[in-house]
């Protein structure tokens, strides 16, 4: 593995001031001319529990996070400890170290926290012989008392980002800047001192033996350093959504907390409400009133906003919701990444319904897609989904400013205005038609309560186009065949007017390709890079439009390979057979690698899948995946 | 100008604007106290000078859950238990909107008991009836979070062993502003208590006594009444949450023991409404959200503006 770029894991117990630390020290490197991309692992817990952040930086384009790291800063688990200091819970207080072992590759540089990890448990490790055996550079340093002795121990951090600024010959500028953008006055005089301490000491006083260095780029536009969770909400915004329902729950809580602190100031509005039922119909009931609306959870939140959906959809009220997958079933790994509720945001609800659904790749996708949502659903009158997952919601890299400089699309889609209404249909007893049957691509435009003369009932029993309760077979058919009608005519919108959200990558001669959908995306891009550089020929694509689905360019794709593997994050192929399902037919073109293990895939778990299937497939893989071999296999 | 003409607009209402012109009729029962709260709303809407195109009318699922067919106003006919999300978003989004959700005791107090307890905490500006007739009547007869312990039905065949809700005192004790119950089989206090829930600013809560002659012919279907204001027997202050709850005690315990009190029983103009507590923290926009998306010169904010905080 090449050592041109820097993949620095921090690692800490939960509530260590990780999260801050590393996310200053990503921006300082984004800030110094890199591309960055980070990775947060943590457990469900406030306080204590061994967490960490990876933050890969490189010269060039980083998609994914890398194959392991190689740079690692052990602070010690201050919660294992309580106040008296003399009580330990269990063996947690080590854990940053002994846990981060396995992934660290030969030639890295270690940096551990001597001052909280005793002596005795380090032994305890077998460090010295593991360091021998892969060529590791241990440097213990007293991080702890460094930071008491000017300030307060939980700066232990910024003595650590200053020993990686040191041994990574770093310059101090950018860190700083970020330092006194973020806090003032003493606190951010004792930071500084305990930075430059640090820096100093283990430039000055420790002899070198590594060869890693920072590596140096430059971007030529100014960058910004945005997760998956700020780019959906960044995308709501710009489409003009100013009204959010919600309810806590990891992870959708980013996009929600987002909005909530950014909506009073743009005269927006947010309401944290009793449970997911209510915070989905809150939204339904403020787009029927004629605001952009949205809402979302995550899978057992996601679960309980099946009715709402179902009444969207059956009352052809905009919404838009997201869905931040974890692992589950059931509550599942809370903190943890899976694409395991695809099947669930398909098809829940009851009766022939139908949705769309968007599964944005990365940050920049995440953005677009959002925006698509909410373009389609007030359109169409449709409700949208955009499914992600914890990965991509807590992922930071770096996005071009210029990016964001769009223009907002604040329009209310298919909605007439007062003046349109007085010429609209309307019944003998001057109710307004809201659901005609024979209307162009299955949209029946629709009025906004307080509008003159635009009166109809919505509701979620089947309906006449005034909205009065009918089981009349006929309308029935009318109303069923309009409202599915819609979802051709999006297909339709989407092939034609706008390029494919479809990502494709690879060499475009391949016979063997690799499917993937979600925030799978990145590390599948950077394998079949890899696998190309390597002399294979292979090719890739990332599928987004989940719902309706991609046929005919999928078509296309699979009929230009022999082979495809579909790299999914969970354990039961569900992409996998919804490709199947859509298509009628491929499956003995269709392997399977998947990952369920609470971990987002690596790159190279992604080139051994590949190998594995091109060339031994029955060889287990060495990683905690499963290769799925095609029908007939 | 406004996008929404018909909030406000002052003209000479007739009565009959609020009956659907072509369909349907009624398919509620002959005899159903239903019909008393459609005909109450019917006589407040146009003498408190309200236009069909002002009212939105959100309902539930069941019998109550087809008010809105039957009134010809805005209406959103929703899923059981959750007219109270939908009614108070669309009062959010549009505060112009003249917003009167209505459920029924199972749908109400049951399912959307949670929503209940949470709307009249916030103390939405909106009214909430709820058909009270004890009894799941669309479903056939079950038993309901109101009706009385002891109550057979086909699924209790030996009886409830349920004591029933007390929903008055449970809007009290949640923070409703108005809380007050009426009798189909009283029409002209109906009409006077449904106009002073909309009128009033706040979450009022009006539980409607709506007898059913199908399902609970053995229930003395509310007659005879009193009206606790009328009486020269009750004497409180409505305004005094105290008395107000003692009140609601007498009445909740008397209901199933023989005499059937109604009346307003407490009444808090003093508490600010949902969207007063929010306008003062500046978390509502002045102007209603809806009203925005038809001014071609407002300036949205964008989030390129929100990047400095990313570099």
């Amino acid at each position: 593995m090449s050592d041109d770029e820097l993949i620095w894991r921090i690692a800490g117990g939960s509530g260590d001031g990780i999260d801050s630390t590393s996310q200053n020290f990503a921006k300082a490197l984004m800030r110094s001319g890199l591309d960055v991309f980070t990775h947060r692992h943590y457990p469900s817990r406030i306080r204590g529990g061994h967490t960490y952040v990876e933050i890969r930086a490189a010269d060039h384009e980083v998609q994914s996070r890398g194959d392991g790291y190689n740079f690692l800063l052990a602070l010690g688990d201050s919660f294992a400890r309580n106040p008296q200091e003399e009580a330990f819970y269990g063996n947690e207080e080590i854990k940053p170290l002994s846990e981060n072992l396995d992934d660290m590759r030969e030639g890295g540089v270690i940096v551990y926290d001597e001052g909280l990890l005793s002596e005795e448990d380090v032994a305890e490790l077998d460090l010295e012989k593991r360091a021998e055996e892969n060529d590791w550079h241990v440097y213990p340093l007293d991080l702890r008392s460094l930071a008491r002795e000017h300030g307060r121990e939980v700066m232990r951090n910024t003595a650590g980002v200053g020993a990686t600024a040191a041994l990574l010959e770093m310059d101090l500028e950018h860190i700083e800047d970020l330092m006194e953008d973020a806090m003032g006055g003493e606190v951010l005089e004792a930071n500084l001192e305990i930075l430059h301490e640090a820096y100093e000491t283990v430039r000055d006083e420790y002899d070198f033996t590594h060869d890693l260095r920072a590596p140096s780029g430059e971007h030529e536009r100014e960058q910004a350093l945005l997760s998956g969770s700020n780019a959906i909400a960044y995308g709501a915004i710009d489409a003009g959504c100013r009204f959010i329902a919600g309810y806590p729950m990891t992870p959708w809580t980013d996009v929600f907390t987002i909005l909530s602190q950014n909506f009073p100031d743009m005269g927006g509005i947010a309401e944290q409400v009793e449970d997911e039922i209510a915070a989905a119909a809150l939204a339904l009931g403020a787009s029927h009133a004629g605001a952009k609306a949205m809402s979302g959870s995550s899978g057992g939140g996601f679960a309980l906003m099946s009715e709402p959906l179902g009444l969207a959809e059956m009352t052809e009220t905009p919404l838009v919701l997201v869905e931040a997958m974890r692992a589950g079933p059931s509550t599942g790994m809370p903190t943890k990444p899976e694409q395991g509720d695809l099947e669930h945001v398909l098809y829940t609800s009851q009766g022939d319904s139908s949705r769309v659904v968007f599964a944005p790749g990365n940050v920049a996708e995440a953005y677009d897609q959002t925006r698509m949502a909410f373009h389609v659903a007030y359109e169409y009158q449709i409700p949208v989904i955009v499914i992600y997952d914890q990965k991509l919601s807590g992922e930071n890299t770096n996005v071009d400013v210029s990016f964001f400089d769009r223009e907002p699309e604040p329009t209310l889609g298919s909605t007439l205005t007062e003046e349109e209404l007085r010429e609209a249909a309307h019944d003998a007893s001057g109710k307004f038609q809201r659901f005609q049957h024979d209307v162009e691509d299955g949209v029946s435009p629709r009025s906004l309560p307080g509008q003159k003369d635009g009166r109809y009932l919505a509701t979620g029993n089947e309906h006449s186009p005034v909205g009065h309760i009918s089981e009349d077979p006929d309308n029935r058919v009318y109303q069923m065949e309009r409202r599915l009608e819609k979802l051709e005519a999006i297909r339709e919108e989407l092939d034609e007017e706008h390029d494919s959200q479809q990502t494709y990558f690879g060499d475009e001669t391949a016979d063997f390709g690799i499917v993937t959908w979600g925030s799978s995306q990145g590390a599948v891009e950077e394998a079949v890079a890899r696998l190309n550089e390597q002399g294979h020929s292979v090719k890739g694509v990332g599928v987004s439009d989940m719902m309706p689905f991609p046929e005919a360019e999928m078509t296309e794709f699979l009929e230009s390979v022999d082979e495809a593997m579909i790299v999914e994050m969970n354990a039961t192929a569900q992409f996998r057979g919804l490709m199947q399902k859509e298509l009628g037919r491929y499956g003995e073109k269709l392997s399977s690698l998947l990952k369920y293990n609470g971990e987002p895939f690596e790159p190279a778990e992604i080139v051994e899948g590949y190998e594995l299937n091109v060339d031994g497939a029955d060889e287990e893989p060495t990683a905690q995946v499963r290769i799925e071999p095609a029908a007939g296999d | 100008m406004s996008a929404f003409n018909a909030i406000g607009e002052d003209r000479e209402i007739d009565r009959d604007e609020f009956t659907p012109g072509v369909e349907p009729q009624p398919t509620w029962c002959p005899g159903c106290g239903d019909f008393g709260v459609l005909k109450a709303l019917k006589q407040a809407l146009p003498e408190l000078g309200l236009t069909p195109d002002e009212v939105l009318t959100v309902t539930g699922i069941g019998c109550s859950g087809k008010l809105n067919s039957y009134l010809d106003t805005y209406g959103f006919h929703t899923i059981h238990g959750r007219s109270l999300p939908v009614a108070r978003a669309a009062k959010l989004a549009n505060d112009g909107l003249e917003v009167i959700a209505a459920g029924g005791d199972g749908d109400g107090y049951g399912i959307g008991g949670n929503h209940f307890i949470h709307t009249a905490r916030e103390n939405h500006d909106m009214t909430y009836i709820v058909f009270n007739n004890e009894v799941f009547g669309l479903t056939k007869g079950q038993t309901s979070p109101t009706s009385p312990k002891g109550h057979k039905s086909k699924t209790q065949p030996h009886g409830s062993a349920k004591s029933p809700l007390r929903p008055l005192s449970t809007s009290l004790n949640a923070g409703a502003t108005y809380v007050a119950r009426t009798a189909a089989v009283n029409p002209n206090q109906a009409k006077e208590i449904i106009k002073e829930a909309i009128e009033h600013d706040g979450f009022a809560h009006v539980d409607f006594l709506t007898q059913c002659p199908t399902w609970n012919k053995d229930a003395r279907q509310y007659v005879p009444y009193v009206d606790v204001q009328e009486s020269e027997d009750y004497d409180f202050d409505v305004h005094d949450r105290r008395e107000a709850a003692e009140m609601m005690f007498e009445t909740e315990s008397a209901l199933y023991e023989g005499t059937v009190l109604t009346g307003r029983y407490y009444v808090n103009e003093d508490r600010p409404s949902y969207q007063e507590e929010k306008q003062k923290l500046g978390d509502v926009p002045d102007e209603p959200l809806a009203e925005r998306y038809f001014d071609d010169d407002y300036e949205w904010e964008r989030s390129y503006d929100l990047l400095e905080r990313h570099k």
